[in-house]
């Protein structure tokens, strides 16, 4: 599997991570030599087999819909990089 | 000074020393030794102090926990209430968490002294060490080499004898490989056995967080304080811990061990080969029984688990947006501007590797072809060892392929460092238990063997780990620049 530069740039782009001009080329190449590493996947026929996404084959807990949590606004907005008036600030969205 | 658990219990009871005065040795022991190591991201010397003498007043009062007085570090993913929580990254350089972690609880409660937060591959993505932003760490049986990783500052500090303990945390074999390349006991608990509530995630369906300490005796004290059902996490097991302590010295007296061929095949090191067998040869004179099993998917763990794992880190590491904590760049010109630059900024390089690999794995018209398939995979990997399991009472092998290698040898070829948690990564696929204890050395550096327990059953391995320590002392043994 060879990733192209523009690949990189749509997958860096999907993630919103900024990547360099100057490293794209490199990601390309290392990216691309991960999926060749994952494609050994295809070496063993795995139809019909179930997919496993919890390794104890366990269901999601359901709790009572009871309020536990106390509200914590003031100490967790005090590490936030832009916060008024209990809100979290970023650049306009809506023109 | 003593670095057992065991005895630093034993010796605060019995007023031998007070958790002050062992605290300040610790400390000492830091402010010495942590240049050329660089174990500690964070050393918390007045939580310390402080924490230390509440646990002198307990103690004076007959009020003590379990582990009162005892001086500990954790891994820098745990959430500590008021510290700065980095995961090696700086995305997190600033992020003074403002909880704790279910196992910080725990540990508070039981009365142990936090010493600091130890150095880690960045969100726990590496096998070296070499991927924290804040430098890399040294093995202290050769300052030349890796300590392993992802947990290798824990491993490095409780072999280079700064802390009596430490935690870590084990998604792919990060507590089991630095605990083989650094000479250390380390145990990956089963998976939902250890909250991981206040843990970084990293690959959620894989992560389980540990102990590291000098003897699997040490470690059965941890994972006591460490195990138990939490309602915070959701994958929690609603499963009561045993007494862990209490399961050791059984023997091992016609226990079952299997060796599964596909471990002792090429590419393991002969020497590391050579020494385990002896090893093997030890626990048989106990009076185990040695057999054979396979587990013919191992060679698949690899690039399944590269799947599960990128892909689940893709979507855990979104959570990092630079607006409600963490790294935000300078002048944002628009809120994709701020998305992309403060994580371009603030993750290193196999961070990002890996959240595109996952990214690309889960984007439209490759899921099934990726995800679905290493789901499949992960399933054939588990029944592997169910099967193994029918038979044997433990499965054990080497941790690793070969010792500690040196420092920047394999950080240009990310897939030669995937290799080296070959025999590490299928128990996370599996959520099995398993545990890491020094056996012997090849050219002067640590070699681990590895148990694999049933699920749930870490008693069994520590029992197992602490009957062959009982007549061996690679556990002992403390490097020369650090006694």
């Amino acid at each position: 599997m060879t990733l192209k530069p523009e690949d990189i740039r749509n997958i860096a782009h999907l993630a919103r991570l900024h990547i360099d001009d100057a490293d794209i080329e490199q990601y390309a190449a290392d990216l691309s030599s991960i999926l060749d590493l994952v494609d050994q996947m295809n070496q063993v026929d795995s139809s019909g087999v179930a997919p496993l996404s919890n390794p104890l084959d366990a269901t999601q807990r359901l709790r009572d819909d009871e309020v536990t949590e106390s509200n914590q606004r003031d100490k967790f907005q005090s590490i936030a990089p832009d916060v008024e008036q209990g809100l979290y600030r970023v650049p306009k969205v809506i023109e | 000074m003593t670095n057992s658990v065991t005895e630093i219990r034993r010796g605060l009871k019995q007023g031998k020393f007070s958790s002050v005065e062992i605290t300040q040795d610790y400390l000492a022991r830091i402010a010495q030794h942590n240049p050329a190591l660089n174990c500690f991201i964070s050393v918390t010397d007045e939580i310390a102090l402080e924490q230390a003498r509440t646990a002198d007043a307990a103690l004076a009062s007959g009020e003590a926990a379990p582990l009162t007085g005892v001086p500990l570090a954790h891994k820098d993913l745990f959430c500590t209430d008021g510290v700065k929580t980095t995961c090696a990254s700086q995305i997190l350089d600033n992020f003074i968490a403002p909880y704790d972690a279910t196992i910080i609880e725990n540990f508070k409660r039981d009365g142990a002294v936090m010493l600091g937060k130890t150095n880690m591959d960045e969100f726990a993505m590496g096998s070296s060490n070499e991927n924290s932003s804040y430098g890399n760490v040294a093995n202290p049986w050769n300052t030349d080499y890796v300590p392993g990783g992802s947990s290798g500052g824990s491993a490095a500090a409780v072999a280079a004898g700064l802390t009596p303990a430490a935690t870590g945390t084990d998604t792919g074999g990060s507590i089991r490989q630095p605990a083989a390349l650094c000479g250390v006991t380390g145990i990956k608990p089963t998976y939902g056995r250890v909250s991981r509530y206040g843990m970084i995630a990293y690959g959620s369906s894989l992560d389980q967080g540990g102990p590291f300490a000098r003897s699997a005796e040490d470690c059965a004290l941890l994972l006591q304080t460490m195990s138990g059902f939490d309602r915070r996490d959701s994958t929690s097991a609603e499963q009561a811990a045993p007494d862990y302590s209490a399961a050791l010295g059984q023997g091992i007296k016609g226990l079952k061990i299997g060796l599964p061929k596909e471990y002792f095949a090429e590419g393991l090191d002969a020497r590391v080969a050579g020494v385990i067998e002896t090893a093997i040869d030890e626990l048989a004179k106990l009076g185990a029984k040695i057999v054979d099993v396979s587990l013919p998917n191992t060679g698949l763990s690899i690039p399944t688990y590269y799947v599960i794992a990128m892909a689940e880190c893709s979507s855990n590491l979104s959570r990092f947006d630079g607006v409600r904590f963490g790294h935000r760049c300078q002048d944002p010109v628009d809120l994709e501007d701020l998305y992309k630059r403060s994580r371009g900024e603030g993750f290193g390089a196999e961070v990002k590797r890996r959240i595109m690999i996952g990214t690309y794995a889960l984007s439209a018209g490759y899921y099934d072809a990726y995800y679905l398939k290493a789901q499949q995979l992960r399933r054939m990997i588990k029944q592997d060892f169910q099967q193994a399991f029918g038979d044997v009472d433990l499965i054990l092998g080497p941790t690793t392929p070969e010792t500690a290698f040196k420092i920047g040898a394999k950080t240009d070829d990310p897939v030669s460092m995937y290799l080296q948690d070959i025999y590490t990564i299928s128990l996370n696929l599996a959520g099995l238990p398993g545990m890491s204890l020094p056996v012997g050395f090849s050219d002067g550096l640590p070699v681990g063997m590895q148990l694999i327990g049933n699920y749930f059953d870490e008693a069994g391995l520590l029992n197992a780990a602490h009957s062959y320590q009982q007549v061996s002392d690679w556990h002992l043994q403390v490097p020369e620049a650090f006694r």
